[in-house]
């Protein structure tokens, strides 16, 4: 199905979701998900509000609980298993859509809370590689100030690094660039193609239809909490299967 | 989110509104009403105002070791220094005072340190403030260690004794009550259930009555022999008491920490204890200092209830030295002296917890 080539090394499968079904109380969010992720694989998801895109790639790291399925990530079985619940949020790193900087903790300190205190790093070592990771988010003279000080992309990029420090094996991000001004978007998405280029496997929810044409192996439509439609990035926009996925490309791409 | 907003300093008011005359005039007499009222409240002032002074101060006397030495009309003030050191010190023995100055000594110092901003090594500090320290002042206090004479704690008394209750049921109340939050907010119903049942209960209950408790009902159901101190059963009731209230202090301030901050600690891979003592606490924390001072001021006051189980406080010990025959009628003197006292203190904790309240509001959230 992808057309674009797959990045070097193995086909490995880093994350699988089987027939993973949730519900919030009586409402069906997610509709028996199937989906399969290599190493390295660069998944952009989209769809109408409230179509179960958030919840889904929540259940991913067990920020949200599913309870029909099953989801493997790196070959751990997410079950209530605690071991097995932080093994996997030690392997991937979430951006959220509001940042979540920890507002009473230096740049370079909410970068190094993790790795000193989950991967039990020395305090140099830490601080070391936040700063590399810093560098490439590219606001390593910024290392010292509150993350109220920041902008709104200066914070978003400070959250990648965040995650980086612990050197994931995949990144989620759920709609990183919505709650940006304009002006402040492509800052985060340049920092986001770098890191697809380097070769991460990363998931991301995203309108930003730019950013799925350059560096998506696949697009993933949902709606109604299923998926709806997947396919590689040209095929999806120019050849789209589905009536609805046509109707929210043409809603998206016209406004 | 994101961008912190700075307000631009206010511009200077008009040059026709600046002045004394000016504000009294638009404040004080702006109508014919307002012209009477403040007239009426003026006089009210200064007569009570020139009445107080000349009570306190002027016509008062100071010097003397018996009422004979209070000849005039204003307060006899000689009646509070005559006895001060029991007002202070309660029955400790003469000769060890020193040691309950020295504990007070370090206390002091420890607190300025905390208090001040520029610190070093704040935390450690801290931790020895409430690990190390009480060990200390227990020591100093009780003493039976060290080559120290013991000083049974029905000699405690006065003002030493006020402030002993009132800073172990702050010191330990604070930790108990984030416990009980904590356990108030977990998943788990029967820890739930537990912390909701003891806060609802303890906050449903006067302190009185749970001083009574602990002094009279206590020891019938313990073992004979069993018997401990007095003062540490009214400790404990008092802790556990206040425990309850601190408990929702800490359980509003949690309630005001985003999700989004739960969320990020724990896609990082951070447990429980991590993420409440890294993340969370330390946010929440910041946020109830108001609250926590508040409670801190009621616990003060609160402690002089334990008059009525025989402890003699700063206000039991100023009562019993207005019976005294020698110096009957002075108990004016006596409970403004008290009142001045809890004053000070209550007045610094409001004062300290509004000067954190702004550094709060300017600092970083
Ligand atoms: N905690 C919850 N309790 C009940 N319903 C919820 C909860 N969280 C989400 N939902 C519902 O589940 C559905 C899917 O939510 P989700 O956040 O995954 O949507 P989304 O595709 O991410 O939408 P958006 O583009 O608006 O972010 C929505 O209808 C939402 O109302
Ligand atoms: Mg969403």
């Amino acid at each position: 199905m992808t057309t674009t080539p797959m990045p070097s090394n193995d086909n490995q499968v880093m994350i699988e979701l089987k027939n993973v079904n949730k519900w919030y109380g009586a409402f069906h969010v997610l509709k028996d998900i199937n989906l399969t992720v290599r190493k390295g694989e660069r998944i952009v998801i989209c769809g109408p509000s409230g179509s179960g895109k958030s919840t889904m790639i929540r259940c991913i790291n067990r920020l949200e609980e599913h309870q029909k399925g099953d989801i493997i990530v790196d070959k751990v079985p997410l079950t209530n298993d605690l071991k097995n619940i932080e093994s996997v949020r030690r392997e991937v790193g979430m951006v959220f859509q509001h940042f979540n900087l920890f507002p009473h903790l230096t740049v370079l300190q909410n970068c190094t809370l993790a790795p000193i205190w989950v991967r039990k790093t020395s305090q140099k070592d830490a601080e070391a590689n936040a700063m590399r990771f810093l560098e490439r988010v590219k606001i390593p003279q910024q290392a010292l100030k509150y993350p109220g000080q920041l902008s709104g992309g200066q914070q978003q990029r400070v959250a990648i690094a965040r995650s980086l420090c612990m050197n994931p094996q995949v990144m989620l991000f759920d709609e990183p660039t919505s709650a940006l001004d304009p002006e402040m978007i492509k800052e985060v998405l340049d920092v986001m193609i770098e890191l697809a280029e380097e070769g991460m496997t990363m998931l991301c929810v995203t309108h930003e239809m730019g950013f799925a044409k350059t560096v998506a192996d696949r697009v993933i439509f949902m709606d109604g909490g299923e998926i709806i439609e997947e396919n590689n990035p040209h095929e999806f926009f120019d050849n789209p299967q589905s009536e609805r996925t046509q109707e929210f490309l043409s809603q998206i791409l016209n406004h | 989110m994101g961008k912190v907003h700075v307000p631009k300093p206010s511009l200077p008011p008009p040059s026709n509104s600046i002045g004394a005359i000016a504000w009294a005039k638009k404040h004080l007499f702006s109508t014919p009403l307002n012209s009477v009222l403040t007239i009426i409240g003026m006089y009210l002032v200064v007569t009570m105002g020139y009445w107080t002074i000349n009570w306190a101060f002027i016509n008062a006397d100071w010097v003397g070791d018996s009422r004979e030495a209070c000849t005039s009309s204003g307060a006899c003030w000689v009646f509070v220094s005559a006895r001060f050191n029991q007002f202070i010190y309660g029955f400790y023995p003469e000769s060890e005072i020193w040691r309950v100055n020295l504990m007070f000594a370090i206390f002091t110092v420890l607190l300025l340190a905390l208090v001040i901003e520029k610190t070093p090594k704040k935390p450690w500090i801290a931790a020895f403030t409430l690990v190390v320290f009480p060990i200390i002042a227990f020591f100093l206090l009780y003493g039976d260690a060290f080559g120290l004479e013991r000083v049974e704690t029905h000699k405690w008394g006065g003002l030493m004794l006020t402030l002993v209750l009132a800073v172990v049921g702050i010191v330990a109340s604070l930790p108990i009550g984030v416990l009980l939050a904590l356990g108030r907010r977990s998943n788990m119903p029967i820890i739930k259930n537990l912390c909701v049942v003891y806060i609802e209960f303890w906050r449903g209950v006067p302190l009185i009555t749970v001083l009574f408790m602990a002094s009279v009902m206590l020891p019938l159901f313990m073992h004979a022999g069993a018997e401990t101190d007095k003062l540490i059963r009214a400790m404990i009731g008092i802790v556990l008491f206040q425990a309850a209230y601190m408990a929702e202090v800490v359980r509003g301030g949690l309630q005001a920490i985003p999700k989004g901050q739960f969320e990020a600690a724990d896609a990082l891979g951070l447990n429980y204890p991590k993420t409440m003592g890294l993340i969370i606490l330390p946010q929440a924390l910041k946020l109830m200092t108001p609250g926590i001072v508040n409670t801190f001021i009621a616990l003060f006051k609160d402690t002089s209830l334990v008059l009525i189980i025989g402890l003699f406080d700063l206000l039991a010990i100023v009562q019993s030295a207005l019976a005294d025959p020698k110096w009957l009628g002075y108990s004016v003197e006596g409970y403004v002296f008290v009142a001045f006292m809890f004053w000070i203190f209550c007045f610094g904790m409001s004062k300290y917890s509004q000067h954190l309240e702004k550094k709060l509001n300017t600092g970083h959230r």
